[in-house]
């Protein structure tokens, strides 16, 4: 059996390097937060209450400060992430018609996971290729001059590779 | 360096990456070598060429050869005719550089005639993750020359003498800058960088850190000399991978050459420096928002005096200068500063470079001589309005600025000018719109932008800008009343004088610019009930087209407020007064006889 008690009794061992790493350098909670946010995905409460007890820091700031940036996500994320360019360029060539287009698809909302835990939307200021917008990103890949009907085919794409990936899994 | 006969440069920028440059770039080295050529033909990685539009874009040199969108089952025939060959291949050249008879130089096309690349230099020239070559155009020799023949005094007049002014919006002295700081007495001093580029829509700071990181840091060097900082920091956007990985290779290349470290070129200089990432605040592009999120506070502005030349990163005198300010810096101390002096207007020196987005068709980079004029940014270099349609407005300074409508296109491109028509430079982010873009959802847009970065510090900002957006918002949603544009208004006079820091005392120019230039729109929304671009949902109005009307009812019977009504078999009609514009109707019509328009 997969037996992963163990690993769960240190669920924040990964840290303790990142904890050596920034050891005697000033103002470093953003980058830890950044590193942590980076090997678990997002941050939780106990990795928040975790890393103010080793850096000491109050546990109200290190709460702040992840709230306050944009950046850390305090929910775990779906396999996809998509990140949709809601800039000025893109916004002039149509975002809100490609954001509603994900919504009816996905039937999510901005900074929503779908329910099988597939995808995230999460809305982005500009990605610096304006000139191929309307632009989103998943997982690192761009998508550009998108239409509706092309993101919704891109979307049913990635759930049927998806679906088939199981297949394979469960054979 | 090894000799080559040809090099293949590929832009690795953001955008021609995006669409998918680096299979091109390893189909390159694979048709390469499948023709025994990879000892003759180097393929090098290089920053943005400026013409986004027409990306993924490869040139090859010694020919100049301008090649744009090719795809990567293009490379085969590029290999075998023009470097096996030496025949160009026509088809896949930027169409401008195909004359009949000839083909011409990419300086000689309408996007690069005007433009004078001095911050965007080695951008597309070099590869920026090696360092020779950035020292084989000059790279370091600024550094030298400032470190072995000048005094920190010295520097600091050539940089006053240059006329540099801050490239991230603000546009303040940027010699006055470092002489505060220099006379600040401390021990210990910072030199920041600030590549936070929060504008959205704009990516010339991404551009310049992708394409020469190198000279970032020789420009950070030459400031800590004269200031006296021994230590430097880039806040970085996070967004921004490319950048980040290439500026990192870049320091630690200029530690190894002993131009960063404890004894930079054996004269006894101390400097080094590191990235920081912002975690995505547009308030932290602020001067003391950014230094607390540096120390690794929430990004929050505080009033000043003190200014950060006196009391800044953890307490000490610092400075904080723009990435495009940096970049024209070792030119400065290359070339003098009466050569930098020479371009520009009275009051604007030097060249600026803008994000060109939009509609227009062109997208891309571009570096033009303060001075140019909006109509030869938009027309000659950016080529104009796609297809066919009107010229609107151009805006500029992002959440900050305004827009410029057609009868201010003549305006000579300089801050001095922008901020008297109710723009601003900004950082160089220049969106164009047309005909079907609504000035009123423009001016939501940038407000709903405001209130999601507001920090929420000082009252008026984060107050005011939301009181701001819901009437805009009711405005879009065709429930404007009479006296909303007066309460925009007498809002937007209070934030602007009262609120703590430059993002809430610049978040109302958006609405202002628009309704100075555009008031018949906002009242065509809230008289008429018309968006006249057709853009916003809620102004939207649904129609039953009666010769497709068969009458058979069930848009009546679906209808949740009961605003259809007509006799079986003859057309129906909706009363608009009472739609919710739910859009049921539309989607319950068998005959396809409803349209929203
Ligand atoms: C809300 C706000 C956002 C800003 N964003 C940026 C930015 O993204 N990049 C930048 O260089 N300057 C930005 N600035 C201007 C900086 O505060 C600062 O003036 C500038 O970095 C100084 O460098 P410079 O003199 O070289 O322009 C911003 C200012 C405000 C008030
Ligand atoms: S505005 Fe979307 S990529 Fe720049």
């Amino acid at each position: 059996m997969n037996c992963c008690c163990e690993a769960n009794s240190k669920p924040f061992d990964k840290l303790d390097p990142v904890f050596d790493k920034y050891k005697n350098k000033p103002g470093s909670l953003i980058s830890v937060l950044q590193e942590a946010q980076e090997l678990y995905g997002y941050l939780s409460m106990e990795t928040l209450e975790y890393i103010a007890k080793n850096i000491g820091v109050e546990a109200s700031k290190v709460h702040g400060v992840a709230t306050f940036y944009t950046q850390f996500r305090l929910k775990p994320v779906g396999k996809y992430l998509i990140m949709l360019c809601k800039g000025t360029a893109c916004h002039v060539n149509g975002a809100n018609l490609i954001e509603e287009a994900i919504c009816e698809e996905l039937s999510i909302r901005e900074g929503e996971t779908t329910e099988d835990k597939l995808f995230t939307l999460n809305n982005v200021a500009c990605l610096g290729c304006c000139s191929l917008s309307p632009v989103m990103m998943i997982n690192g890949e761009t998508f550009g001059k998108l239409t509706s009907a092309k993101t919704k085919e891109i979307l049913r794409e990635l759930k049927e590779r998806q679906s088939s990936d199981q297949e394979v899994d469960t054979l | 360096m090894e000799m080559y006969r040809s090099h293949v440069m590929i832009c690795k920028g953001t955008g021609c990456n995006s669409a998918g440059s680096e299979r091109i770039a390893q189909n390159f080295e694979a048709e390469l070598k499948k023709h025994g050529l990879e000892n003759e033909v180097v393929v090098e990685r290089t920053g943005c060429f400026g013409l986004c539009a027409l990306g993924p874009i490869v040139i090859i040199y010694p020919e100049a050869s301008f090649y744009s969108q090719v795809k990567p089952e293009d490379v085969e025939e590029i290999v075998k005719e023009h470097l096996l060959k030496g025949r160009v291949v026509k088809r896949l050249l930027y169409a401008e550089t195909v004359a009949e008879d000839k083909i011409k130089s990419i300086n000689e096309v309408d996007f690069y005639k005007k433009q004078v690349r001095v911050a965007l230099r080695n951008c597309g020239v070099i590869n920026p993750e090696n360092i020779d070559e950035y020292i084989a155009f000059d790279g370091y020799k600024a550094i030298e020359k400032v470190l072995t023949t000048m005094t920190p005094a010295e520097v600091i007049d050539v940089v006053k003498r240059s006329g540099l002014r801050g490239r991230g919006g603000g546009g303040f002295p940027t010699g006055l800058k470092w002489e505060f700081a220099s006379k600040s007495v401390n021990d210990k001093k910072y030199v920041l960088c600030n590549a936070d580029e929060g504008d959205p829509g704009a990516f010339m700071d991404r551009s310049v850190l992708e394409g020469d990181p190198h000279a970032i840091i020789e420009a950070m060097t030459i400031a800590a000399y004269a200031i006296g900082a021994d230590q430097g920091y880039v806040y970085c956007r996070a967004e921004y991978p490319i950048a980040v990985k290439r500026l990192t290779i870049a320091i630690n290349q200029a530690r190894e050459y002993g131009l960063l470290g404890d004894n930079i070129l054996g004269t006894g200089f101390k400097f080094d420096m590191e990235v920081r990432l912002g975690a995505g605040a547009f308030v932290c592009g602020e001067e003391t928002a950014l230094i607390a999120s540096i120390e690794g506070e929430r990004g929050m502005p505080r009033p000043r005096p003190p200014f950060p030349a006196v009391k800044g990163l953890f307490g000490k005198p610092t400075i904080l200068n723009n990435v495009e300010t940096y970049a024209n810096i070792p030119q400065i101390f290359l070339n003098g500063p009466e050569w930098f002096a020479s371009m520009g207007t009275e009051k604007s020196k030097g060249t600026k470079v803008f994000a060109l987005g939009g509609k227009i068709n062109n997208t891309g980079l571009v570096e033009i001589p303060m001075g140019t004029t909006m109509r030869e940014v938009i027309f000659e270099i950016g080529g104009g309005i796609p297809n066919g349609k009107k010229y609107k407005a151009a805006q500029t300074g992002g959440p900050s600025g305004g827009c410029i409508p057609a009868e201010h296109l003549d305006v000579e491109i300089d801050y001095d000018n922008l901020i008297a028509l109710g723009s601003m430079m900004g950082s160089g982010g220049l969106i164009v719109m047309d005909e079907d873009n609504c000035m009123v959802d423009i001016a939501r847009y940038f407000l709903d932008f405001t209130v999601d970065e507001s920090c929420g510090k000082c009252t008026p900002c984060r107050e005011g800008t939301k009181r701001m957006l819901e009437i805009l918002d009711k405005i879009t949603e065709g429930k404007g009343e009479k006296g909303d544009i007066e309460m925009l208004e007498t809002l937007a006079h209070t934030i602007k004088n009262a609120s703590l820091c430059g993002l809430g005392q610049t978040a109302p120019n958006p609405v202002l610019s628009t309704l100075t230039y555009f008031r018949d729109e906002y009242e065509a929304h809230i008289k008429d009930k018309k968006c006249p671009a057709g853009v916003c949902q809620g102004l939207a109005k649904y129609f039953v087209i009666e010769e497709k009307c068969k009458g058979c009812g069930i848009c009546a019977k679906q209808c949740p407020v009961s605003c259809i009504s007509g006799k079986p078999k003859t057309p129906y009609v909706i009363d608009s007064a009472k739609c919710v514009k739910c859009g049921v109707c539309l989607e319950k019509c068998p005959f396809k006889a409803i349209v929203k328009q």
